[in-house]
């Protein structure tokens, strides 16, 4: 069996997984922050509290989730990537670190304090910026190996266009995907002033999206031409239909109707773009070094997790049903009637 | 000793997983509390319990929040420090740490359905029906990380030739023999250290003139949970001796300053060793330590002089493995002393010694945890898996893990200090009296 492209799909869905709701949690913590120093806070946080209190850990989880299946499927790479992002790695950690200890202590211990939603939606813009690096640093000529010994090239990271395309992309991404589906949580919640405040979030990003997408295909193909011209021979039409998706989602949020079509065409936006980006990458997870058809673990390992896969699947789609119909859908607990 | 990338690397190590495995610890052991409480509550109709069990959730909320940030921090560590060990360690022993991703996946979102859901069900006993994927979750959890340490000592499940990684069996990784004595032991030592933790707030109120039947009715279910949990724990302790004594005696005869391999073996208590290996100073219990090894006074225990020099552990273990041992038996016997006391109609239980007796407990237990899992994890020494890899050849060759460890320590600083003090701020602004008599005002 063709483990090896299961496993990287796997894999790629729990990412795309933790880019939509991580997205969601990253922007929701700008957004309580901005809403506070503009005084708007009691307007939208009871809002963005209702939903984010169940699901952050949940969320966590996938990017775990992400990681250890990295690990499982593809150890190499766990030994490349491993080596080169120590000091990258650790700041992106940390910052995890400081946002989700501080929501919790916002959250279930004192009351909001200005300090800590500072920090939590700093480090909510900070963490997608310095994750992004590592899909930069999979684009090649980061890294060097020198007799066996792996060595991260910082400074060429630091000075790269393509490096700071992405992190542009990133940030606005999350705004967008975030504001599009905080402003459907609104209209269930029938919050109409939160709604119209949100809407705006979602309009103002709308474009800055697309400016950073385009950004980050033309430095891409500086950077890594093979890798570019495979995306727009081969997977163009991904790339299409992403647009044609945001389209979409653009005019619903505009004419103001059905957001949650508008949602989930951003879903489908996001989903086009990761993956047409994901295959045009392929064979290479870190190009050169690791490729994912040569680097994958022994055939037992792998058949093994994607057993163990399906069964952890079949105890989690029921269990996150139950959380979305008590908490998402529940159109009492939505409007803050049921605590 | 010279602070190179794997002097580095190790303390980095230590200093994550002793911070990480505070909030682990109480990540196993409270929800088996609170599940206790909530049960009581409803079947006793005694709303006491039910407040209790509130209170306990609301803590544990924070405890959680910031183990779910050292796990993961740790999980990804692992692979920034070790990244050599991680990749031999990927091949064989992926599939539990897989596996715990998905039992804290499990956990994490039952726990989000608890805590926003007591009000919300007719029946309250679908409310503490929630109670019970939270426990298996953490316990599972538990048990999948306990599993990957396990083959870091008893490494299973593979072979090696010409430096390749072949004929991997997942699951004879998974079950290594010395999987079932760490994992029983981990669970009953978290379920102990957790109840002795709410036993001591418990004594705490008393002690500062808070004696109402809310906080009696803590403090006897704490300490008798604590009491049976530490019978628990000593008898996987008892199973663990076994099986060093059996598959990894370096570590048994290291920790106990066994140095000649022999028949009654006596047992080391403290004590200090001289310049010509000697032990002195030291408390000798007769032949006490092959009664341990196997069961039998007769039992030959090996020395460490029979392990090759360079595989042998530090000496200094001994002293991890007696204070973790002493104090399982101070927690036993204080908790014990107070259940008969309880039960004695005649006797004060909540006499002033004895709570404060079970106020020490409670931190006491957790220093026994940081204790014992320094002796686990430096008892391995020199290997990160056992007779494969050394764990100087698995550290990273990075080289700005110096400042890498400088901004970690900072953060577990603020981290720790915050939680104190969100957790401490939390309930003085709401005392259970108060609490109580919010949520049942008509009751007494």
């Amino acid at each position: 069996m063709n483990y090896e492209l299961i496993g990287i799909t796997v894999l790629w869905t729990f990412l795309y997984g933790y880019i939509i709701v991580a997205s969601i949690d990253f922007g929701a913590g700008f957004f309580a922050y901005y809403a506070k120093i503009k005084k708007k806070d009691h307007i939208i946080n009871d809002l963005i509290s209702r939903y984010l209190s169940p699901v952050w850990e949940i969320t966590n989880v996938f990017f775990v989730f992400f990681f250890v299946g990295i690990v499982g499927f593809f150890p190499a790479a766990a030994y490349y990537y491993g080596t080169a992002l120590l000091l990258p790695g650790s700041v992106a950690l940390i910052l995890i670190g400081v946002r989700g200890s501080f929501y919790a202590f916002n959250n279930y211990g004192s009351r909001n304090s200005t300090f800590y939603l500072f920090l939590y939606g700093a480090a909510g813009l900070l963490i997608p910026a310095s994750l992004s690096t590592v899909l930069t640093i999979s684009e090649g000529g980061f890294l060097k190996e020198i007799d066996g010994n792996v060595i991260f090239l910082a400074k060429e990271l630091l000075t790269s266009p393509y490096s700071w395309s992405v992190v542009f992309l990133s940030i606005v991404s999350v705004l967008f995907i975030s504001a599009s589906f905080l402003t459907f949580y609104a209209d269930r919640a029938e919050n109409n002033w939160a709604r119209k405040t949100l809407r705006q979030f979602a309009l103002f990003w709308s474009m800055p999206t697309i400016v950073a997408s385009l950004l980050a295909f033309i430095s891409l193909q500086m950077h890594n031409p093979e890798h570019y011209s495979k995306a727009v021979t081969e997977y163009w039409w991904m790339f299409g239909l992403s647009l044609l998706c945001f389209g979409a989602a653009s005019w619903f949020i505009y004419i103001g109707k059905r957001y949650g079509a508008a949602f989930i065409m951003v879903m489908l936006q996001f989903f086009f773009a990761f993956f047409g980006y994901g295959a045009s990458h392929l064979p290479y997870i870190l190009y050169p070094y690791i490729s994912f058809r040569e680097n994958v673990t022994s055939d037992a390992m792998a058949a093994a997790l994607v057993v163990v896969f399906i069964l952890g699947l079949c105890l989690l789609i029921p269990s996150l049903v139950l959380v979305m119909r008590l908490f998402l859908f529940d159109t009492d607990y939505v409007k803050g009637k049921k605590k | 000793m010279e602070l190179d990338g794997v002097m580095l690397s190790r303390m980095l190590t230590t200093m994550t997983l002793m911070f990480h495995v505070i909030f682990a610890t109480i990540g196993v052991g409270v929800p088996v509390m609170i599940s206790f409480a909530e049960f009581l509550g409803i079947k006793r109709n005694d709303h006491h319990y039910l407040v209790l069990a509130r209170r306990w959730t609301r803590g544990y909320t924070i405890t959680v929040a910031v183990g779910v940030v050292t796990g993961t921090i740790i999980g990804l560590q692992l692979s920034l420090l070790w990244p050599s060990f991680m990749e031999v360690g990927g091949k064989v022993i992926a599939l539990p740490l897989f596996m715990e991703t998905f039992a804290f996946f499990f956990e994490a979102i039952f726990l989000g359905i608890y805590l926003y859901t007591w009000d919300r069900f007719k029946n309250k006993w679908t409310h503490w029906l929630l109670t019970l994927p939270i426990l298996l979750g953490s316990t599972a959890s538990a048990f999948f990380i306990t599993t990957v340490n396990a083959f870091m000592n008893t490494p299973r499940g593979f072979e090696i030739q010409n430096g390749e990684t072949i004929n991997v069996d997942p699951v004879a990784a998974m079950l290594n023999p010395a999987m079932p004595s760490k994992v029983f032991h981990v669970v009953a030592s978290s379920y102990m250290t957790s109840a002795a933790i709410l036993a001591a707030i418990a004594a705490f109120a008393i002690l500062k003139g808070r004696r109402g039947h809310y906080q009696q009715k803590a403090l006897r279910l704490t300490a008798a949970c604590t009491f049976v949990f530490s019978l628990l724990t000593a008898f996987a302790g008892d199973v663990s001796a076994k099986f060093l004594a059996d598959a990894q005696p370096e570590k048994l005869a290291a920790a106990e300053w066994h140095f000649e391999t022999e028949k009654g073996a006596d047992l080391v208590y403290f004590g200090t060793v001289n310049e010509d290996g000697e032990v002195e100073n030291a408390l000798r219990f007769p032949k006490l330590l092959s009664f341990l090894a196997g069961g039998s006074f007769d039992t030959e225990v090996i020395g460490l002089n029979d392990i090759p020099e360079d595989e042998r552990p530090p000496l200094w273990i001994h002293y991890m493995f007696d204070t973790m041992v002493t104090i399982g038996m101070y927690v036993m016997a204080v908790t014990l002393l107070f259940v008969l006391m309880d039960r004695a109609k005649r006797r004060n239980a909540l006499s002033k010694p004895l709570l404060l007796g079970i106020l020490a407990a409670g931190p006491l237990s957790m220093i026994a945890i940081e204790a014992g899992w320094v002796l686990a994890e430096t008892g391995r020494q020199p290997w990160i898996m056992r007779g494969y890899l050394k764990v100087a050849e698995a550290a990273t060759t990075n080289d700005s893990i110096a400042m890498v460890f400088i901004l970690f320590a900072l953060l577990y600083l603020v981290l720790g200090i915050m939680t104190a003090v969100i957790l401490i701020k939390m309930f003085k602004n709401s005392p259970a009296e108060l609490e109580i008599e919010k949520r049942y005002p008509n009751r007494e």
